[in-house]
């Protein structure tokens, strides 16, 4: 298995190595486990403190199910998930940690520090709560709610997300998408969190109200210095919040580097395939376009060898028998296949 | 299918493009508990064979209650209030006789449950879908979905008689089982779907969503449509499969001269797409122009500032996205004046709050609702 912190510690606040996640088949009255959905098939990733990485991918790549193993909302199958807390160092200096080995009382405390934002600005907030409550609701579970002070948050938070105080005693069916997207922001801030693991956070929104999303998240990472974890699958939205973007297939990471690195020196075929998928805002750019064939793989029944080889075109005999590792070909830009060195791929 | 006449699959050169749909001042309206939402007010646009019309806008400006009215399905409580919608239709029948005379519809004048519009709807105009799991039949398979539309809608000529007579003769049938499910295992083909002879005995939960998204178009398309509505079509795709979806569109509108109506909020799509782009906010046409001209000479502010606030893949500009500030107004309160003034860039106090801006051109075929450019 690959190593992902390639030595250096510098700042990494989470560190992802070899993720699993295997969700079973069953059939039949004895509900027999007849073969696994490999969701998540040894992902390794890394976050730096202040920045946001993205995390690309088509629909049922394994992208969301990732991101909710890292906070163990899913019980990964194995791997490690390293993380820098606070919360659980007795001299208040941050330690590293393996979330997967902690207790649940103790992984209770780092949730602090770690949020989430929902894709579903709608079915993520409880209708019978109000937005106050909403909001408090993190602060009481953690035993943080004080009368008054904790008030008084709530409403800064809600004005920093650009709502109105008078909005408290509102539920959520009485805003729009938009504005229902923000209370799930300020939640996800009440307990000042470190990492902010935001799933599809602007794919249900409007163009107008996606940028005003997206604004926003880049405002509140500079003033709390958040890191971020944005899964999305919109390539051009993902470009334009992430410092350094991992993009997944079928359960792993293909390849992950800088955003500007990614976008412009592709070093992996799904990569460059999915770049110039991208239908561009403007009607005199003209590409050829690669189109992939068929559709993304199964992942209880992925195919041999590297994943992507039945849709890339250059595929060679090597790729059909043997897993790509995922390597370090260039300082900080990673890549899982066999012929990145050789080819000369087209970014943007 | 060998008795296909010739005529309904040469692409017609440019010039002799004739207008296929006229729609003049139309105007949906809902009334509702609470009052009278103008879904639609004032829509005027042209279709011509052939041609693509994209619409765009944000979610609730009315793109697919046009749609709809077109096709006579708006949801009830709507109700056409105003407006024509012309159809410049060649029957079926009369298209099998090699007749190329047009005659004149007023759809909005049509029983919506009547002879004449079911004819028409899914007929010679089609209609996909955003949603492809919830608009297909879960107990149908894909093959008895296509046989539903081409057993309602195709007809073919009885028989065709030699070179040496003049006319053909005007009879026709309509398909069999056995050719309906032909054109469903070509159709299936046509769209791209892997091994369309065991596809079309699938049930749509066992097509996953790309593929049925392609059944959808392949139903739409079996009739062989003079016009395509899309409704946001590839919005609930993924890029790569979105990226073949939309070649499927292109290619099969070249090779039947179909004209294409796309409705879409993602300009990306809609700049390799369309001809023509009608741009909506809140029910109403604010600028409608060439693709070439609205992306790189937008003049409404609603245009300029939609056209900003999307991010551009490229090398990183590092610089934050030009939002439209607010939110979509209430329906059914719209402010005074231009619908867009309190959230526009531009807003002139004293006259964008207080005079309705008229449909001005300003340019060839360019066109834009706004205060700013009227005289």
């Amino acid at each position: 298995m690959a190593q992902t912190t390639n030595g250096k510690t510098d700042n990494i606040l989470l560190d992802v190595k070899g993720l699993k996640k295997y969700f079973p088949i069953q059939k039949g009255l004895l509900r027999r486990t007849v073969g696994y959905v490999k969701a998540v098939d040894d992902v390794s990733l890394y976050v730096r403190e202040g920045e946001t990485l993205g995390l690309v991918g088509e629909s049922g790549c394994g992208k969301t199910t990732a991101s909710r193993c890292i906070i163990r909302l899913y019980e990964p199958t194995a791997g490690q998930v390293l993380f820098k807390s606070k919360a659980l160092s007795a001299n208040g200096q941050p330690k590293m940690v393996n979330l997967l080995e902690l207790t649940r009382e103790e992984m209770t405390k780092v949730r602090e520090e770690i949020a989430m934002i929902f894709q579903d600005p709608i079915n993520s907030l409880n209708p019978r709560m109000t937005v106050a409550d909403i909001i408090a609701e993190p602060m009481v579970i953690h035993g943080k709610y004080e009368k008054g002070k904790s008030e008084e948050l709530i409403i800064q938070l809600l004005e920093r997300v650009g709502l109105r105080p008078d909005h408290l005693r509102r539920y959520p069916h009485e805003f729009s998408g938009g504005q229902r997207q923000r209370i799930g922001i300020a939640r996800a801030l009440a307990l000042n969190p470190r990492l902010v693991l935001c799933d599809e956070p602007v794919s249900a929104l409007d163009v107008s109200i996606q940028a005003q999303t997206l604004n926003l998240l880049q405002d509140l990472q500079e003033e709390f210095n958040l890191s971020y974890l944005f899964v999305a699958h919109d390539l051009s939205v993902v470009q334009h919040i992430s410092d350094r973007v991992a993009v997944m297939y079928v359960g792993k990471v293909a390849e992950m580097a800088s955003a500007e690195e990614l976008y412009a020196n592709p070093l992996h075929p799904y990569t460059e395939a999915l770049l110039s998928a991208v239908p561009k805002p403007d009607p005199l750019y003209k590409s050829e376009r690669i189109i992939m064939q068929g559709d993304v793989a199964d992942p209880s029944n992925p195919p041999s060898g590297c994943y992507f080889h039945p849709r890339c075109r250059y595929a060679v005999d090597l790729c059909k028998q043997k897993a790509p590792e995922f390597r370090e070909l260039k300082p900080d830009h990673w890549v899982a296949c066999h012929r990145a060195e050789e080819l000369k791929l087209q970014g943007i | 299918m060998s008795t296909i006449p010739a005529t309904q699959l040469t692409t017609a050169p440019q010039d002799t493009r004739r207008t296929l749909i006229e729609v003049r001042d139309l105007k949906v309206e809902f009334n509702i508990r609470g009052g009278v939402v103008k879904a639609v007010d004032g829509l005027t646009l042209d279709i011509k064979c052939g041609q693509t019309v994209g619409i765009i806008g944000e979610s609730g400006c009315g793109k697919s209650v046009t749609a709809r009215a077109i096709l006579r399905m708006v949801p009830k409580p709507g109700k056409i209030t105003g407006g024509q919608i012309l159809y410049y239709r060649v029957p079926r029948q009369k298209k099998l006789a090699g007749s190329n005379e047009v005659e004149v519809i007023e759809l909005t004048k049509l029983d919506p449950d009547g002879e004449v519009i079911r004819q028409i709807r899914g007929g010679e105009i089609a209609m996909i879908f955003q949603e492809p799991m919830s608009s297909l039949t879960p107990v149908y398979t894909a093959g008895t979905h296509i046989h539903e539309a081409v057993s309602l809608h195709r007809l073919l000529p009885l028989k065709t008689v030699g070179d040496q007579m003049v006319e053909r003769i005007t009879q026709y049938r309509k398909v069999t089982r056995e050719e309906a499910r032909e054109i469903a295992v070509q159709m299936l083909r046509r769209v791209g779907i892997p091994k369309p002879e065991q596809r079309v005995d699938s049930y749509p939960h066992q097509l996953s969503g790309g593929q049925r998204q392609r059944v959808m178009i392949a139903i739409a398309l079996s009739t062989e449509p003079d016009m395509l509505i899309a409704d946001e079509p590839t919005t609930a795709l993924d890029v790569s499969i979105e990226a073949q979806i939309l070649d499927i569109m292109r290619e099969l509108q070249q090779t039947a001269n179909m004209a294409i109506m796309f409705i879409t909020h993602n300009l990306g799509v809609i700049a390799s797409m369309a001809d023509e782009i009608v741009v909506m906010y809140m029910g109403k046409q604010v600028e409608r122009a060439k693709v070439v001209d609205l992306f790189y000479n937008p003049k409404h502010p609603y245009t300029k500032a939609l056209l900003q606030s999307v991010p551009k893949l490229g090398p990183k500009t590092g610089q934050r996205l030009a939002s439209i500030e607010g939110m979509v107004p209430d329906p059914l309160h719209l402010p005074t004046g231009c619908v867009f003034h309190p959230r526009c860039p531009a807003f002139i106090a004293g006259k964008c709050d207080r005079h309705v801006p008229n449909w001005v051109q300003v340019g060839d075929n360019h066109w834009v609702r706004c205060l700013l450019y009227e005289e």
